[in-house]
């Protein structure tokens, strides 16, 4: 790694954190309760999922730990079944939806469109407090028996052939699901009334055009979920409903229902990662990023997409030969809009000047391991393949790698990237670099694994599995327990920094977007005076001419 | 000096210039502050829709595979009662139009008068809706709780029906498959009726806050924006009428 930096920070010996920010502004629980400013409900949020994180990264070990051998030594088979279930419940309705949009997003979007706060305020700390109920009902329906259904609720297992607790768990996800439906709405309304003069749709950051379709996703696609899991609900409790071939219902109506929302799901769980990677990128090869235009557009794109594609995961489920063939063809079209992004970033780092900091490693990370994950989609959305692959762990394999390795690096990416933003000091560079590549080396020991034992035949789901499988298995868990490590660093220097960072002053990474040109932390009103944009994203060069004049600035005073 | 001092005064004036005390800070202005609370209403109805819209696709699925079931299921329906709702919630789309009218107007007594009829048509509906649920628990029409499918398999037994329509009986199978009409029955109607609650809920706090005067002094964003939540929920039900009353009649 070469010495080269763009950090830029004050000089340490005279720098302070500025007195006035949104942390210092008032005391007490009920001052943070009862907020209503974004960056402090972005805390609560930044605290609330690193919590469900940990839960879910727990189970995920005890799932590691159980697959060590073939027999089911470590839990009985039901137990593994509620485990599984309960991993990918936490992980994708209470991690990975509201992971980017509701910490970063919410901290970053009303300062990168220049106002003061997002539309509503209100509703943005409704949609915590219902994250919170929701996750309390998780966390009930774990410590009361957990469900088995796994996270997504098949029918005619989930109404009648089980005897957990479906229905709680249901709920919740029914409330969390609300809590994304009204960040989503929060955003869009934010982007669409609340840019600052000058703002024009072509000049905002990457960021928001991303974080933007996400949204979309998630006003689109939530409440459809939100209908079929109440249906799921009413059929469970009632022992009537649309979804139960034993009263002329349907089970394959639910799997279309379900996956109406859950493959765009995917796409609200990947697009705030993209929105991460534009910037970080862009900042670290200081340059524009390349084909501005391609890549917000890519972004709406995979929204349009999204929306299309939702029966590839029903190709074993007897849909029709031509649907398959279809919804087989618009999958593959996704992939389009997809690589377009990545070759972007490519060429955005293609003759710039790279430097190496902790979120550009993550970036990078992201870019090779989700190119995996995508490519490997591409091989499950056609028919043939996907009938010999899916429901392996080949597909377990090709849903962390977009989920994990791409969303996770994201998240990880853009927590140390804005971290100097947030809370006014630098993490540790060195230790921090180490973890990313920890993560990086741990996640392709866990999950490459997988791909071979979904190829060679393993089922996913099982607790048991047969002998000859054994020793990838053994190398899937040994890489968990490094990427565990790769984890739990930077929860231990991130608290760390809170007191002994460096000050990082205002614009440590010299980043061109609007959060940049205010105080860090910044004012509970994030400007002093509303910003006015007049020159475009991205552009290095405007930041090179205000430089000097701050510096003039600064000998006058 | 005397520039500089000069900015400094209009700053300050800018500082101290009185905006209305409904315009709350994070706002540039009383029209965005208008524009973006009305807009993120659109949205929120854009998630309603998509919200029925799962109802509504299950009910044509349904209804197209069992078509037999779904005809005499909905010949069990009282049209007169639902030609009433229908009426009932036209005329509080209009009242409640006309209560966004007087806001606007800033005239307080007709404000509190068309909320008023607003919510005795809101509870007029759900009276009405509350009559024709307890004649489908009187005749077992209540599938999972208090359920025969007597009337399917043999229509005679229900004269006011038979006399009107002249259903033949259906095949047991078939009749096991009216379950699923009342179950969507009863699943639309009660998420249409649940908003409704939500909705004469709300009228009544407008009514309490419209009496201090809350909405009659040029910031009527709040009434504005129920009045669309209102006219969503009575679109609905111009979707129900038709597909649960009306398609089956002849």
């Amino acid at each position: 790694m070469s010495a080269a930096t763009i950090v830029t920070l004050p000089d340490q010996s005279t720098a302070r954190i500025p007195k006035m920010n949104f942390l210092t502004k008032e005391n007490g629980l009920l001052s943070w309760l009862l907020t209503g400013d974004h960056k402090r409900i972005a805390t609560l949020y930044l605290i609330s999922i690193t919590f469900f994180f940990f839960i879910g990264g727990s189970l995920a070990a005890l799932i590691r730990l159980e697959l060590l051998t073939p027999q089911t030594s470590l839990m009985a088979a039901d137990t593994y079944n509620k485990v599984f279930s309960m991993h990918g419940l936490i992980m994708v309705f209470f991690f990975l939806v509201p992971s980017v949009p509701a910490t970063i997003g919410n901290f970053v979007i009303p300062m990168m469109v220049g106002a003061k706060d997002l539309a509503l305020p209100k509703i943005n700390l409704l949609s915590w407090y219902l994250y919170i109920i929701a996750g309390g009902m998780m966390i009930y329906t774990m410590a009361s028996g957990g469900v088995d259904t796994g996270w997504t609720f098949t029918t005619p297992l989930s109404t009648h052939y089980l005897n957990t607790n479906v229905v709680s768990a249901a709920l919740a996800v029914f409330v969390a699901g609300f809590s994304s439906i009204f960040t989503g709405l929060n955003f869009i309304v934010t982007i669409h009334k609340m840019r600052c003069p000058g703002m024009t749709w072509f000049r905002l950051p990457l960021f928001v055009w991303s974080t933007y379709a996400a949204s979309l996703l998630m006003v689109l696609g939530t409440p459809v979920l939100a209908i079929t899991l109440t249906l799921v609900g009413l059929e469970r409790i009632f022992h009537i409903g649309v979804f139960d071939p034993a009263f002329g219902g349907d089970p394959l109506l639910f799997q279309h229902l379900f996956w109406f929302y859950s493959h765009p799901a995917v796409y609200i769980m990947i697009l705030p990662g993209m929105a991460v990677i534009s910037e970080v990128v862009s900042t670290f090869s200081r340059k524009r990023v390349f084909g501005y235009t391609a890549v917000a557009f890519s972004s709406v794109a995979i929204a349009v997409f999204a929306f299309f594609v939702w029966a590839h995961h029903m190709f074993i489920m007897g849909i029709s030969n031509y649907s398959a063939l279809i919804f087989s063809l618009l999958t593959m079209l996704v992939a389009v809009p997809s690589a377009i992004k990545i070759f972007n970033w490519t060429f955005t780092m293609y003759k710039g000047s790279i430097t190496f900091e902790t979120p550009m490693l993550y970036a990078i990370g992201f870019m090779g391991l989700f190119t995996i994950g995508g490519l490997t989609g591409v091989f499950l959305g056609s028919t043939g393949t996907d009938i010999h692959l899916t429901e392996t762990y080949f597909i377990v394999a090709h849903f962390h790698f977009v989920m994990v390795g791409g969303m996770l690096m994201a998240f990880l990416s853009g927590i140390h990237f804005w971290w100097p933003k947030w809370t006014g000091r630098m993490y540790p560079e060195k230790i921090s670099q180490l973890a990313a590549l920890t993560t990086f080396i741990g996640f392709n020991f866990t999950f490459f694994p997988q791909f071979i034992l979904g190829m060679l035949g393993m089922p996913r789901r099982y607790a048991a599995y047969p002998p000859e499988f054994q020793a990838l298995n053994v190398f899937s868990t040994a890489g968990a327990s490094i990427l565990g490590v790769g984890y739990l660093l930077p929860i231990l220097y991130l608290t760390w920094s809170l007191k002994y960072g460096a000050v990082a002053g205002d614009n440590p990474w010299q980043a061109t977007g609007l959060e940049w040109q205010t105080q860090s932390p910044p004012l509970t009103e994030n400007f002093v005076e509303i910003p006015i944009m007049d020159h475009e994203a991205y552009d290095y060069d405007w930041l090179e001419k205000q430089n000097p004049a701050r510096q003039q600035e600064k000998e006058v005073a | 000096m005397s520039d500089s001092t000069a900015t400094a005064n209009s700053a300050v004036a800018e500082a101290r210039h009185e905006h209305p005390s409904y315009q709350r800070h994070h706002f540039e202005s009383v029209a965005q502050q208008f524009d973006a609370t009305n807009f993120a209403m659109w949205l929120f109805l854009l998630t309603e829709i998509m919200f029925f819209g799962g109802l509504f696709a299950s009910y044509l699925i349904m209804r197209n595979w069992y078509y037999p079931a779904f005809v005499e299921g909905s010949h069990q329906l009282k049209i007169g009662w639902g030609t009433a709702n229908t009426a009932v919630l036209i005329v509080s789309s209009f009242t409640m139009a006309m209560s966004v009218w007087s806001a606007q107007m800033r005239r307080k007594g007709a404000l509190l008068l068309f909320l008023g009829l607003t919510f005795l048509l809101g509870v007029t509906f759900l009276g009405i809706k509350y009559i024709e649920w307890h004649e489908k628990w009187v005749k077992h029409h209540v599938p999972g709780f208090h359920w025969s499918e007597q009337s399917f398999l043999d229509p005679q037994s229900d004269p006011e029906v038979y006399t009107e329509y002249h259903d033949k009986p259906l095949a047991p199978d078939m009749a096991q498959k009216t379950q699923e009409y009342f179950f969507l029955y009863f699943a639309m109607t009660g998420m249409h009726a649940l908003h409704m609650v939500i909705g004469v809920g709300l009228l009544v706090y407008l009514f309490i806050r419209a009496r201090t005067g809350a909405y009659t002094n040029g910031h009527f964003t709040f009434v504005e924006n129920f009045g669309l939540y209102w006219h969503f929920v009575d679109i609905i039900w111009i979707f129900l009428f038709p597909l649960l009353y009306l398609i089956s009649r002849y």
